[in-house]
């Protein structure tokens, strides 16, 4: 069974977590399970594995789903809040601290070459996520079909200009309402 | 109105993106710079190399500091309010039916057909940072920051903290 769990206890798991998680809310998940169900016993390994297949079925980020539905489980609503801030609020706070000092200065010619710098790493991380992406993309759905997709929907997106929540929303709708068990939906996750 | 745009600049991403936070970075860019440009891409880059050098959620934290710079704290907190609160209503109010199909087929389709998508368009933001790098600091610079951050990442796993901050010393000597 779930003991009870005080809304402190939980600002303080999901604040330790948004602490030491880097890489993005997917990278974080091994943290919630050591606090979850490991250090707090709030939910028991099967119910983590049900709860983080239940957030991938919704799109969006995973890192605020899982603590917003913890906290609510084992806290309330009260709970819920107290998660989702904790995860999220202090590096959000950082993060403008940190750039409002940088972008006051940027006049000042060495600042604003540190600011040049870090667009090619920024480039080196999105071509990372963008090979991970098509990687597991190729495993599920095969080279030819991923690359055709792609084209596709480079040219509608980028070439005829048409937004990318319709082009993906058609998509969500296609893979939603095709019938199940044919071919395609076969292959790893 | 600018809270309204705002709050759809982030929805529309957060509701349409699978794979998690990284996934919805490219879709967050099509709006913020490209849709509103409220951002351009060097500052974009530089938002998105700070949220990669802290920790907690990517997502979260790009729409904090965006909504801020836009809007103030309130722009910032509808922007982490569209980002949070409408997956995470979905999540609590359809457990039931979430449960029943968490290992169906058709929901493992959805992120997997969306997936080439993102692919693309994290290509196409990885092409727009070269270009950027290259109009502002040049090849030679973008050729030796690049190639030496992607031995420190790739190679040697070295966390991405260190990374910025060795661009960043590299940058104010010689960019400068």
């Amino acid at each position: 069974m779930t003991p009870p769990a005080t809304s402190w206890q939980l600002f303080w798991a999901f604040f330790r977590i948004g602490i030491f998680g880097f890489g993005g809310g997917p990278a974080m998940i091994p943290l919630v399970r050591a606090e979850v169900v490991t250090r707090h016993h709030w939910l028991t390994d099967e119910e983590f594995a049900d709860v983080l297949a239940i957030g991938n079925t919704l799109p969006g980020p995973i890192a605020t789903k899982m603590p917003g539905y913890i906290g609510y489980r084992v806290g309330g609503v009260v709970g819920c809040i107290a998660a989702v801030i904790a995860i999220i609020v202090p590096m959000i706070v950082a993060m403008i601290v940190m750039l409002g000092i940088f972008s006051r200065y940027r006049d000042v010619a060495w600042i604003r070459g540190m600011g040049q710098a870090v667009v090619p790493v920024v480039m080196v991380m999105m071509a990372q996520l963008t090979w991970d992406f098509f990687d597991k993309s190729q495993a599920a759905l095969g080279w030819l079909v991923s690359i055709a997709m792609a084209i596709i929907a480079a040219g509608l997106i980028y070439w005829l200009g048409i937004h990318p929540g319709w082009v993906i929303g058609a998509i969500l709708l296609a893979a939603l309402l095709r019938p199940a068990g044919k071919k395609k939906a076969e292959g790893a996750a | 109105m600018i809270y309204w745009d705002l709050f759809l600049a982030f929805f529309i991403p957060n509701i349409i993106g699978y794979g998690g936070g990284p996934a919805i970075i490219p879709l967050i860019e099509a709006e913020v710079v490209g849709r509103y440009g409220w951002m351009t891409a060097q500052t974009f880059a530089e938002t998105l190399a700070l949220g990669n050098a802290l920790p907690s959620p990517i997502a979260t934290k790009m729409a904090g500091y965006v909504g801020y710079e836009v809007a103030g704290i309130g722009g910032a907190f509808i922007a982490v309010a569209a980002t949070v609160i409408p997956t995470l209503l979905l999540m609590l109010g359809a457990l039931g039916l979430l449960y029943r199909h968490r290992d169906s087929p058709r929901v493992k389709r959805m992120s997997q057909w969306v997936r080439p998508v993102i692919a693309m368009m994290m290509a196409w933001l990885t092409l727009g940072f070269l270009l950027e790098s290259l109009n502002t600091s040049g090849t030679i610079h973008t050729l030796i920051i690049g190639i030496v951050a992607a031995i420190a990442l790739i190679r040697f796993n070295t966390h991405p903290a260190f990374v910025v901050m060795g661009a960043l010393v590299y940058g104010g000597f010689f960019l400068g």
